[in-house]
Parts: structure tokens; C-alpha cells; sequence
């Protein structure tokens, strides 16, 4: 292995359903069909030196997540995007790639920014619900984990969070229902807080239930920046300040209004 | 008109459904044809889980030959799971297809591939949910013509009420000439309505359309006759055979899913048809002759595939793949062109008697020495006499040493239990056989660390087979011998921890053997167990024997048959047979003599090498074999 490439990808639209195994074999494919020189494991059913940082869960889109390929023959990043990116199915869309210089790239992953969408929701009782969550100190919620449920705090992870009202356009759908649309951020710790369980912290505190699943995109992931109070773009450490252009992650990709 | 697409409707099911992935679609290279362009649009369906499905062949072959036809769309559609079916029908979601999530009913034709009986009740429930009427009859100008194909449809007669056509043999060219006369007609105006146009493809004798045969029975049950009832229409129907398989390299961009399936590699065949001969063998008898691709045409074919998949396995397809005349050069070229990139081939199939360690090692150069399965089928030599399975101890005890010799250290041994003729000892000897294979390798490797699996199931006597006439073992001898082979492996002390044994119990197979061997009557019970929520009957957590038996019991309450008499009994030789009107060319009285010299314990050699025996399909079809070798070596790579 001489080279080892960060790249950050989304996940979109109707490819949210695939599950990380899912998206793991589709990468694997597409190193292959795009002719990167990936690395092999040694040893008796060796595998490609693919590795994933924070997966965002099933169901779950994402414009912000990322992997590391180890590869045998130096690779031009941008060409690596390029390729990559066309020979993954859309939907699995490569954003950016930087060839990795320092440190770990899964230790920059702090903090997640979060978009809910919540098709006919209220706004204003969305609202009144978050208010209530972060006036509080600890909120309690229980979730269904491989090991039978689990009781966590669901408060102490979440940085901010913010209600927006959105049209809830929904392509198919006539008309048009109110939409609440809200932003989190919240800290990677462990147990993992995710979006679903600040939702049930809304329904404890407030009673807050949405009518319809929750869309959950996530925008960004990286170092918490005491600035914003949001993630900063973990891949900048790696990219050449000197001549290299500026990231990409720190744009907001998606779901801006 | 465009149809809208369901997905809006579909998607906010899916959170709460398991592995929501495979109802997406968007797989690499699928494909989503404007629908106004096409005046013909075909829905393919396999029935059963999409893990299952999207990579079976069959469907992925007819999928891109359509899509490649002017004026021609096809999309897939797969059986949802009970989950998802539960949803659907609270949401009033119709069956759709993973392509663009168009509705079922919306297109002309829907092609259901039936590689095993066990997905009849999921057709019913696509039918129900997609709102097609589930009986031909009751199907109207707006509903698809529902034509199936694949193996099982060379006794289609179980399921002749609700399918409007059958298929049998190879689909590509048919699949087309199907099209052909579909868009003719609608050109014309829909001349005649539904029936008009199954008159058209009846009366090619290429096409069997239930509704234009009538069947006579017996007081007794028996069936007295088959006749067609209109003029033109045919006495019987034969099947398809492709003859050059180097014209049809499909498929060329094999679909990609994202979802988890059981085949995860590019499968290529490299021939059709087998003529070893193995009585129990459906496969082998209704495919026949053998009809090899070329080395040539293989090495592109894996070529482009691997290119357009980016799979880092290939799988050498055939009913018995070590048998094809130019095997050794097909995989020591693979193996060279694809030294150190991590990419494995794989040959399933492989006969004790064809296989040779120089080719094993060659398959297992680039991947992994994971583990040898051979199939004896029968226990005893007597046994295999009986199926023609010309294997002999001596021939598998060597082979498999070997195996052990050069590395592997797991072999896979399957078996069938109730054979025709069958008696415990048969059983006994798969023991005695498994026990000899682990000594034999101790000593030839000096190691312990060596296992061998015994895998076995029930057989099944299948239509246009030999067996054909012979009785089903009934489930609870089955049972008891599989339970007595188990106790005979386990309590031996020297040998039993190195051998595996898995087993299939017999319930499954009486069903399946129902289902095979039966006749129109059996639609009832097929239509009773699907209403009293009978689904995804190939999987043993969705398989209830108990509601297949009472609703067989209730269905058949009026008629002189019942559940024993289409498994557990002997048919004799004069006997109309539900699919007698079916040509798969196979000579009647040919298999009638191999069957009497099966009891007698004949064999038959492979006519490849030996004289032709007249098992009557080159004549009858005008088909011929077609083998190497052509003495060509694979190609070198186009583009490296």
C-alpha cells in the first residue's frame, strides 16, 4: 500500500434503503470497475483495504459519509473521484476524495449535523417540543438495540437544535402538507444518540408525534468548530493548503432552504 | 398513456419493512425504457425473494434480449415478502416492478419464470396484489397475457387455470416471436380480443395455451384423454431448443444489485444440455442435446461481464460443467488472465468421474481452496446402477483423496433417500461410504484435520423422466431412513466427528412431488393454500405441510383422487400422463425401456461418446449435438 484515499460520498434518494453491507459490496464493485489499484489483505481470503467511518443507519440518507481506500499505486485524487463516482450507481454519488497525510480520520468524526423532515408535522408544536428537550438536562429514552433494549440520555449529545418550516413537498403527493423540518447537531458519543432517538425524547417531553416516518438526511460530520457550534470539515487536515482547492464539506450540500 | 410511477405511493412503506434495499431497484445496468415508445412491454417476474431472483439467469437472459428489441420494453418484478404484502394491501399499493416502479397490470405480457414448482402460490399473490384476476378466464381486455416458462412449465397443468400460456424449453427466441405476434395484433386493433391472440400463438405449436385443450377423465381418476378443442390448434407443443449459443452471449451486462443475493458473481454457461443420462434427472432429460459455448465466446463473455459488474467471481454454469470438451484450456486461461487480481471462478456441478485435480487447482489459483461438493446420489453401487449414476466407489474414494492430498480439507458429499427400489441398507451404505472417504484421507494425508458433510434430501420423481412413472417414497420412510442414517454417522467413534450431515426432511418433497406430477385438479388445492395464506412454500419457515394436506384433502373431498395418489403411487404404462401432450422430445417408449432397465439395473452410456440410444429428441426436434473441441485457446484480453 502506497497511498491511502479519504473520500466522502453521499447516499441519496431511494438509495437511503441500502444498509452499510449493502453499500460496502457496491464500493467494492465499483474500486474493481473503475480499475483503482485497491490493496489486498494478506492471508487466506483476502479483502480489499476498504475502511468506513460512522455509516449513517439504514433508511437514513447522507451527504456526508466516508471511507478510506489503501492503494498500490500512487492515484490522482481527482481522477479517483471521477472514476469512482461513475462507476457507482447513482444515488451512491462521491463528493470529494484527498489523499490522506495525517492522524485518523475516524477520530475527526465528533459531531454530525442532522436534517429531519417530518411531512405534516406542525411547526409550531414541533417547535414548542424542542424547546422543552433543551431546557432539560437529561432525557431518557429507551431504544431496541441488537442486545435488547437499552435506556440512554439522549439530551447531552445534542448541541443544537433548530425548527424550520418547509413546504413537505413530497413528489407524487397533490398537495402540498406543512412540514417541520428540524436541525441537530449532535455529538458522536457512546452509546451512539441518533435522530430517532431525539425524536422519542420529543415524544417524552412533549408529546410530540409526527404522523408520517421521518426523512432523515444527514448534511455534514467532522470536528466540532467551537465557531459555528457545527462539524468543520474533517478532511481538511489532509488537503494541501499550498495549492489545493478549497473542500467541498464545508458547503452545505443539501437541504439548504 | 405514461403510467405513473408507484414509487411516492411505495415509499413511505418501506421503513417499516426488512431490507427495504431490495424494492428500490436501480441496480447497475438495469434499465428504464420510455414507455410510449414500446408497443410491447413485458413485466418479468421470478417468484420468489428478490435475494433469490435477481440473479437468476433466466430472467436476466429475456430482461436484456427484450430490452435490446425496437419498439420493446421489460422490467422485473419479484415476490414481495409478507411483511411488505401486508402494507400493500392496507395501503391499496399494487404489485409493482423494481425498474420504474410501473404497476404490473399496466403492461401486455407477464412472464413468470418457474425453475421449481414451489413458487406457484407466490404467482398468486403477485396476481391478487398486481389486481389481475387470478383465473385465465376471468382476465379481460386491461389484463396482461400471464405466460410462464422455465423448467417446472413442462407440466404446467397445476397451474393451467391461472396462467393464460406456457413456454417450454430455451426462451430466447420464442420470448421474441412472442413479442412479434403481440405487437401485430395490436397493431391490427386487437382483433378477436384475448383469445384471438392465444389462438395465434396456439397454433404455432410453439405455444401451449391450456384453455384450447380439454382433458377427459377416467371414473377411476385417471386421465382418459387430452384433445385440443378448436381446429387449428395442435395435439402437442413442443419445445425450444437455441442452437448456436455463441449467438446469444447473454447476458452481456449482468444486473448488479445492491441488496445481498445468493449469487454474488458473473455467471456464464457454458453449455446447455447434458446426456449423462441420470434417471432422476428432469434437467437432463428436457435439455438435451448438449449444445456448448464456445472457449472463445466464454472468454469474452466473462470479459465483459467482469467489466460491467466489477464481481470478483465467475461462475462456470452447465448441469455438469467438468464435462464440457474444452474445460482444462477454459480454466487454465481464465486463471492466467485473471493471476493476482483477487478474482475467483467458481464450478458448480462437477461430477466425480469429470473431475481432475490439475483443473480443481487451477479454479481455486486466484481465490480461495474453500471446499469440494461432488454428488454420488446413491449409497450403493446397486443404488447407482439403479439411477445411472455410473460412479463407483473406487472412482470417488480416489478423487476425493486426492482432493484431500493436494489441500482441501472439506468435502461435500449429496445424496438422495427414497429412490425407487430403495431399501435401508442403500441408506446404511452413504455411512459406510462417508467413513471410508475420512479413513482413506487420513491416510493419505496423515492428518485428522480433514471433514467430509454428507447432505441429503428426499427425491422427487419429475415429468418427461424415466421416473416418471415410478412411486414417490412416502414422507415417513424417508424420515426414519434420514433418522437411522444420522444415528449410523454419529455413533461411530473413530469417524462421526469428522462427519457433517444435513438433511432435508420428506414433508417438503411430497408437495413438491404433488405439484410436479399433477394434473388440473391440483390447481384447486394450489388455490386453497394460497387463500388460507400459503406463501414462499421453497422456505422451510414459510412451508406448512399440515395446511398443503388439509387443503389437498378438502380441494380433492369430490374427486376420486387424492394427496398418496399423485405421489406415493405407481403409474402403469399405458396411463395418459398429465403432460403426454407436451413434447420435450424425449421418445415415450425409450423412457418407458430405461425406466424397466433402471428396476433391472442397466446402464446407459453418454452418447456424446458412444452410439446414439434413441432417446428420440434429435430427430423429433431436429437438433444435433454440438461439442468441441475446437482446439482454439482463450483469447488474450481486448483492453488491458
Amino acid at each position: 500500500m502506497v497511498q491511502r484515499l479519504r473520500v466522502r460520498y453521499a447516499k441519496r434518494g431511494r438509495l437511503r434503503f441500502a444498509s452499510h453491507r449493502d453499500i460496502s459490496r457496491a464500493v467494492e464493485r465499483a474500486v474493481r470497475r473503475a480499475g483503482i489499484p485497491v490493496a489486498y489483505s494478506a492471508g487466506f481470503t483476502p479483502h480489499p483495504k476498504i475502511s468506513y467511518a460512522g455509516a449513517a443507519p439504514t433508511g437514513v440518507a447522507s451527504e456526508a459519509e466516508y471511507l478510506e481506500i489503501g492503494v498500490t499505486r500512487r492515484c490522482d485524487p481527482k481522477r479517483v473521484r471521477d472514476d469512482l463516482d461513475a462507476s457507482l450507481p447513482t444515488g451512491l454519488d462521491v463528493l470529494d476524495v484527498v489523499e490522506a497525510r495525517v492522524g485518523n480520520l475516524a477520530d475527526r468524526l465528533e459531531a454530525s449535523e442532522w436534517e429531519v423532515r417530518l411531512p405534516g408535522a406542525d411547526p409550531a408544536a414541533a417547535r414548542e417540543a424542542a424547546e422543552r428537550f433543551l431546557a432539560a438536562d437529561r432525557v431518557e429514552v429507551e431504544r431496541l438495540t441488537k442486545k435488547g433494549p437499552r435506556r440512554f440520555d439522549a439530551r447531552g449529545a445534542v448541541q443544537t437544535l433548530t425548527v424550520a418550516e418547509g413546504t413537505g413537498e413530497i413528489a407524487g403527493q397533490e398537495v402540498a402538507r406543512p412540514c417541520a423540518i428540524l436541525r441537530m447537531v449532535v455529538r458522536h458519543l457512546v452509546p451512539a444518540v441518533r435522530p430517532d432517538d431525539v425524536l422519542t425524547g420529543l415524544r417524552l417531553v412533549a408529546g410530540f408525534a409526527p404522523p408520517s416516518p421521518p426523512e432523515v438526511t444527514r448534511l455534514a460530520q467532522g470536528p466540532l468548530d467551537a465557531v459555528t457550534g457545527g462539524p468543520a470539515d474533517p478532511l481538511d487536515p489532509d488537503r494541501d493548503h499550498r495549492g489545493g482547492e478549497p473542500g467541498t464539506a464545508g458547503q452545505r450540500v443539501g437541504g439548504d432552504l | 398513456m405514461p403510467v405513473e410511477s408507484l414509487f411516492p405511493r411505495l415509499e413511505p412503506l418501506l421503513p417499516h419493512v426488512q431490507k427495504p434495499i431490495q424494492y428500490v431497484g436501480g441496480e447497475l445496468n438495469s434499465t428504464v425504457k420510455d414507455w410510449d415508445e414500446a408497443s410491447v412491454r413485458w413485466v418479468l417476474m421470478y417468484p420468489d425473494a428478490y435475494e433469490v431472483g435477481l440473479p437468476n439467469q433466466g430472467v436476466q437472459i429475456l430482461y436484456e434480449i427484450l430490452n435490446e428489441l425496437p419498439g420493446t420494453l421489460a422490467e422485473r418484478t419479484y415476490a414481495v415478502w409478507p411483511d411488505l404484502e401486508a402494507l400493500m394491501r392496507e395501503h391499496g399499493v399494487p404489485q409493482f416492478t423494481v425498474d420504474a416502479h410501473r404497476p404490473v397490470r399496466a403492461f401486455d405480457v407477464l412472464g413468470v419464470s418457474f425453475a421449481t414448482e414451489l413458487g406457484y402460490t407466490n404467482l398468486l399473490t403477485a396476481l391478487d396484489l398486481a389486481g389481475i384476476p387470478l383465473d385465465s378466464a376471468d382476465r379481460g381486455e386491461d389484463d396482461p397475457f400471464v405466460i410462464a416458462g422455465g423448467h417446472a412449465m413442462f407440466n404446467p397443468e397445476p397451474i393451467a387455470d391461472f396462467i393464460d400460456a406456457a413456454v417450454l424449453g430455451d426462451g430466447e427466441q420464442i420470448a421474441i416471436a412472442i413479442t412479434e405476434v403481440i405487437r401485430e395484433w395490436k397493431q391490427e386493433g386487437r382483433p378477436g380480443g384475448r383469445d384471438e391472440l392465444l389462438l395465434r400463438l396456439a397454433e404455432s405449436g410453439g405455444v401451449y395455451v391450456p384453455r384450447f385443450y380439454d382433458v377427459e377423465y377416467h371414473p377411476d381418476g385417471r386421465i382418459k384423454r387430452v384433445a385440443p378443442n378448436r381446429p387449428r390448434v395442435p395435439w402437442r407443443v413442443h419445445k425450444h431448443t437455441v442452437m448456436n449459443l455463441d449467438e446469444w452471449p447473454y447476458p452481456k451486462k449482468p444486473l448488479v444489485p445492491l441488496a445481498e443475493t445468493v449469487h454474488e458473481r458473473y455467471s456464464v454457461e457454458i453449455f446447455r444440455g447434458c446426456t449423462r443420462g441420470c434417471r432422476f434427472c428432469q434437467a437432463g432429460m428436457i435439455t438435451r442435446p448438449v449444445r456448448e459455448r464456445s472457449i472463445d465466446t466464454i472468454g469474452r463473455m466473462v470479459e465483459i461481464g467482469l467489466k460491467e459488474s466489477g464481481f470478483n467471481e465467475v461462475g462456470l454454469l452447465s448441469l455438469s460443467s467438468a464435462d464440457h470438451s474444452e474445460i482444462a484450456d477454459i480454466a487454465k486461461g481464465l486463471a492466467d488472465r485473471y493471476e493476482g487480481t483477487n478474482t475467483s471462478l467458481s464450478l458448480p456441478s462437477t461430477r466425480v468421474d469429470a473431475f481432475n485435480i490439475t483443473l480443481a487447482n487451477e479454479f481455486s489459483r486466484n481465490g480461495r481452496r474453500s471446499g469440494l461438493t461432488f454428488a454420488p446420489e446413491g449409497g450403493s453401487e446397486r443404488m447407482r446402477k439403479v439411477i445411472n449414476k455410473m460412479v463407483t466407489e473406487e472412482d470417488l474414494i480416489r478423487t476425493v483423496t486426492t482432493a484431500y492430498s493436494q489441500g482441501w480439507r472439506q468435502v461435500k458429499l449429496y445424496f438422495m433417500c427414497g429412490l425407487p427400489t430403495e431399501t435401508d441398507e442403500d441408506v446404511l451404505c452413504i455411512a459406510d461410504l462417508a467413513k471410508k472417504v475420512i479413513k482413506a484421507g487420513r491416510e493419505a494425508t496423515g492428518s485428522r484435520d480433514i471433514r467430509c458433510t454428507v447432505s441429503i434430501g428426499a427425491f422427487v420423481p419429475k415429468p418427461h423422466t424415466p421416473f416418471q412413472w415410478a412411486a414417490q417414497c412416502d414422507h415417513e420412510t424417508v424420515d426414519r431412513r434420514l433418522r437411522m442414517l444420522r444415528d449410523a454417522l454419529r455413533s461411530d467413534k473413530e469417524y462421526g466427528r469428522a462427519i457433517g450431515y444435513r438433511y432435508h426432511d420428506g414433508k417438503p418433497s411430497i408437495i413438491e412431488g404433488l405439484l410436479s406430477r399433477g394434473d388440473r385438479r391440483v390447481g384447486k388445492v394450489i388455490r386453497a393454500v394460497w387463500e388460507a395464506g400459503g406463501r414462499f412454500d421453497g422456505w422451510s419457515e414459510h412451508f406448512s405441510f399440515d395446511r398443503w394436506a388439509e387443503c389437498a384433502a378438502k380441494a380433492l373431498a369430490d374427486e376420486p383422487v387424492d394427496l398418496d395418489w399423485y405421489t406415493t403411487r405407481e403409474r402403469d404404462q399405458h396411463e395418459v400422463l398429465p403432460w403426454d401432450h407436451l413434447d420435450a422430445g424425449l421418445d415415450r417408449e425409450w423412457l418407458w425401456r430405461d425406466w424397466q432397465d433402471a428396476l433391472s439395473g442397466g446402464e446407459v452410456e453418454d452418447c456424446r461418446w458412444t452410439p446414439c440410444y434413441d432417446c428420440g429428441v434429435c430427430p423429433t426436434m431436429g437438433t444435433e449435438i454440438q461439442i468441441g473441441p475446437s482446439g482454439r485457446k482463450l483469447l488474450p484480453l481486448i483492453v488491458k
